[in-house]
């Protein structure tokens, strides 16, 4: 499904070069072994102050335990059209997950940041585990979570 | 029914109930290590305020505080770019250690709640709550109707050692595993959505925030308004954003708290069901509750040996239950056989008119007196074919028949036929059978043969029998049983002691050991040190076979198989087939025996006293039961024989038990000497003493001949007068049980 979605987007992004609006960007998240349950992750789009813009992706199906992803919980006020589409399954200690979705270009080079939170049950929550900031240059450079995750890349 | 349905669903679920259980009873202990580490400073003592200044002291870049259940704080903080969580003294703020939850707790918590197989491994676990639930309710409602209603519940209990070890821990757990049952399901029904849990409510992030210079936390009124006992968590704004604000959560609700005036904002107090669900979860954790968690700990540490103890049961149950190859149903049945027995010989009768009435071509159902139905639509004829147990009394599978008879829809299509089983050297020969015909005619049933009676199981008069019943049904019937011979074990006799040939009473003690089984399993079981003995306890009865002879007769046992021994106090009858067989029998020569359980007739569980009574041989068991009371619990021995000089049987025993304590008193009455007196005088001459023991919770355990148990039960009734109680009383407590012959 979420392949379908991605390919879908990039099918769209390609068919449509003329209006240049979004691009696919493939995100790759390596976890720690904490040794837990699956962890629950959320991937969005904030300013530099933190204010949540957009959700790119939730590992986690379960939609019940996504207020534990607090910040990402709060800023998109956990209506469904906010993670429509862009939800899979949650990721094994130890575990990675890749996974392309489509991304405007105007959030690029634009001052904002990717945010991860991660939430594993039984254990403590890390909202903020990774922050990034979405720049061309800072594409491709691993970035080292606090929490869960033991590094962050996204390329384009 | 509610039987079927324990066994049963037990059975099915023994094991994961016993894995659900064990693993519930090691994370019973969690709420009470982590209260034993944690510092609770009294309530009143420190806000949430106060304790977010001394935090901040040592952990200037905290991003969290956390109280658990326990009373346990955590702070969260970063250092080198990654999470750090440390215990923290809640009196000064400063790091206990860095906060390490087990990893092995959490294990036992995932086997717990999903057998480690997330959310199928979730729904088996709820589905085992409410079988525990249906255990529990059904456990509960079985001991009640055993014990005769909740009055007695605390009482003695009955049964086989296997029964009473399931009642007993079964009435004290009970609760405890009810409350775990019940509020497991709920928490199962909960994180299925089947019911709401509250915590979806969550405050609405607030639009308006007033812009300036945050204020010290120490200084935030919302925070200086929240106790420490009502703590949950307090989370820091995020330092980059000016509009942020601290979230704080309480035992009472949630919102937020602005950085500026430190006012409480979009504050949204706990719902019921919220509330209910906390306290839910607390009840069955016992998070916060650590007495209460090792109480449900200890009550779950019970599952195995009741499901081991209960399974056990079922079995013995099972094997004593007579095999009925073609049964019809209750309300299919034309033709019913009710059967009362004591020791299952009256059912080979009841299996012989069985396959005789359904080779005629009836439809015949068969069932214990005591599974009595509450209709037979379609029954044409009622036989019941019942034995007498002791002085008239009901045969154990009859207990309850004439309790539940009138409640029983009469048909005034079915007549009625009563078969009685019983010996006419007794008194009351097939006393309760009599009283079974006459109830059933009282209570409005039409009488279709009248009450016949058969003598020491003849075939003979039970094949007369059949021919009465042929001339009923209209059709031939030949009714023939040939009473199986038990299966019998092997004994030999390796000692004996002989009293009583002086005074015209010639009784012997006589002790038996197994005859080494031949082959494999014989050997092996030498090897592990057993004795060969099959299992029995004082007070169970030995079936002696006589040569030449397929019925036995029984005799109580006055030692237990782990004593190593069978020993048995028989006096030698004139007439006494099996007696003179014994009496005559030399050291080393066989006799062909098979145990009867005969669970009734035993001392209850608990440390009151025991007052045992008897006369002649009734002894034996009496001088087993002090023989193996090695707790040394209070008790006292009337016994009644001839003369002193000749009968005065276990003497030499007796004083060694009142000498190491074993036994508390005797008090031996003889009949045949200047002044001689029965043990009823003896009784009578006690009678202050008797009445303070059984006030104080004694009971009363009779052994002997049916005139003496007669007269004991009179006097008695004289002692206890006083105290409005009668020995009819004790008995339906418990308290009172005879073995007489």
């Amino acid at each position: 499904m979420k392949k379908l979605a991605a390919s879908l987007s990039l099918a769209i992004a390609l068919a449509l070069p003329g209006l240049g609006q979004a691009r696919p960007v493939t995100l790759t998240t390596q976890l720690q072994a904490y040794g837990g349950n699956a962890a629950f992750l959320a991937f969005y789009v904030t300013d530099a102050n933190g204010v949540y813009k957009k959700t790119l992706w939730v590992a986690g199906k379960n939609a019940k335990y996504y207020k534990n992803l607090r910040d990402w919980a709060r800023g998109s006020g956990l209506r469904a059209s906010e993670f429509d589409g862009v939800s899979g399954a949650s990721v094994g200690s130890g575990r990675a997950l890749k996974v392309t979705v489509e991304l405007a270009d105007a959030l690029i080079d634009a001052g904002y940041q990717i945010r991860v939170d991660s939430a594993v049950e039984d254990k403590p929550a890390y909202p903020a585990d990774v922050r990034a900031p979405l720049t061309t240059k800072d594409a491709g450079k691993p970035v080292a979570g606090r929490g869960y995750v033991k590094s962050f890349t996204y390329t384009m | 029914m509610m039987r079927q349905l324990h066994s049963l669903v037990g059975l099915v679920a023994a094991v994961l109930v016993m894995l659900l259980a064990l693993s519930g009873a090691i994370l019973s202990l969690d709420p009470t290590l982590d209260r034993l580490d944690a510092t609770v400073p009294a309530e009143g003592q420190i806000s949430v305020a106060t304790l977010a200044g001394r935090v901040a002291q040592h952990y200037p870049g905290a991003e969290q505080i956390q109280r658990t259940p326990s009373g346990t704080i955590l702070v969260y903080y970063e250092r080198n770019g990654q999470v750090g969580i440390d215990r923290v003294d809640p009196l000064t703020g400063q790091r206990i250690a860095p906060y390490a939850p087990s990893a092995f707790s959490r294990w036992v918590k995932n086997l717990h709640r999903s057998f480690l197989l997330d959310t199928p491994g979730r729904v088996v676990a709820g589905i085992l709550a409410l079988i525990m639930l249906v255990l529990v309710i059904s456990g509960a409602v079985l001991l009640v109707k055993r014990v005769g209603g909740w009055r007695h519940v605390t009482g003695p209990l009955r049964g086989t050692p296997v029964q009473r070890w399931h009642a007993q821990v079964g009435r004290v757990v009970m609760f405890g595993l009810l409350l775990s049952a019940l509020t497991g399901l709920y928490m199962s029904a909960a994180t299925f959505e089947f019911i709401t849990d509250g915590t979806q409510n969550e405050p609405e992030f607030p639009s308006n925030v007033a812009a300036g210079t945050a204020a010290p936390v120490t200084a935030l009124p919302a925070l200086q308004a929240v106790d420490l006992h009502d703590f949950r968590e307090l989370v820091y704004p995020d330092p980059n954003d000016p509009a942020a604000v601290y979230s704080l959560s309480t035992a009472q609700g949630d919102g937020y708290v602005d950085q500026v005036h430190g006012a409480l904002l979009s504050y949204l107090p706990h719902g019921g069901a919220r509330r209910a669900y906390e306290l839910i979860y607390r009840l069955h954790t016992g998070e916060g509750l650590w007495w209460l968690g090792l109480l449900l700990g200890l009550c779950a540490l019970s599952v195995p040996l009741m499901s081991i103890t209960g399974t056990l049961t079922w079995w013995q149950r099972r094997k004593s239950m007579p095999r009925i190859a073609a049964n019809s149903g209750a309300q299919a049945a034309d033709t019913i056989i009710l059967v009362g027995s004591e020791n299952n010989s009256t059912w080979g009768f009841a299996g012989a008119l069985l396959d005789a009435l359904t080779q005629a071509g009836l439809r015949v159902h068969v069932a214990a007196m005591n599974q009595l139905a509450s209709e037979y639509r379609h029954a044409k004829r009622l036989f019941v074919l019942t034995s007498t147990y002791g002085d008239g009394d009901a045969p154990s599978s009859a207990q309850r028949f004439l309790t539940r008879l009138p409640k029983v829809k009469v048909n005034p299509d079915t007549g009625f036929a009563v078969l009685g089983f019983g010996d006419r050297q007794f008194p009351q020969f097939c006393k309760f059978a009599k009283d079974t015909d006459a109830a059933l005619h009282a209570h409005g049933w039409r009488r279709a043969m009248e009450l016949d009676t058969i003598d020491r199981q003849s075939v003979q008069a039970f094949s007369r029998w059949g021919n009465a019943v042929a001339k009923l049904i209209g059709q031939e019937l030949t009714l023939v049983h040939t009473p199986v011979r038990p299966r019998t074990r092997a004994f030999e006799l390796i000692e004996r002691v002989d009293y009583g040939q002086e005074v015209q009473a010639p009784t012997s003690i006589l002790r038996f050991r197994a005859v080494a089984r031949e082959g494999v399993a014989g050997r092996l079981l030498r090897l592990l040190g057993g004795n060969g003995l099959p299992h029995f306890e004082v007070g169970d009865l030995v079936g002696i076979v006589p040569p030449d002879s397929v019925i036995p007769r029984f005799y109580s046992l006055a030692s237990k198989s782990s004593d190593g021994f069978l020993e048995i106090c028989v006096r030698k009858l004139p007439e006494g087939l099996c007696s003179v067989f014994l009496h005559g029998l030399k050291l080393g020569e066989r006799i062909d025996a098979f145990i009867q359980l005969h669970p009734d007739f035993r001392p209850a569980s608990g440390k009151a006293a025991v007052i045992l009574i008897g006369s002649g041989t009734g002894i034996g068991p009496l001088a087993g039961f002090i023989r193996n009371n090695t707790g040394k619990h209070p008790m006292y021995l009337y016994w009644g024989g001839r003369d002193p000089a000749s009968d005065f049987l276990y003497e030499p025993e007796l004083s060694e038990y009142l000498a190491d304590g074993r036994l508390t008193g005797l008090h031996a009455a003889f009949s045949r000497v200047k002044d001689g007196a029965y043990v009823q005088d003896k009784v009578l001459d006690d009678a202050t003493q008797l009445r303070q023991l059984i006030e104080s919770g004694a009971q009363v355990l009779v052994c002997g001949s049916r005139g003496m148990a007669k007269g004991i039960a009179q006097a008695l009734d004289e002692i206890l007068a006083p105290l409005n109680l009668d020995v009819h009383k004790l008995r339906t407590q418990g308290r009172y049980r005879e073995d007489v012959f």
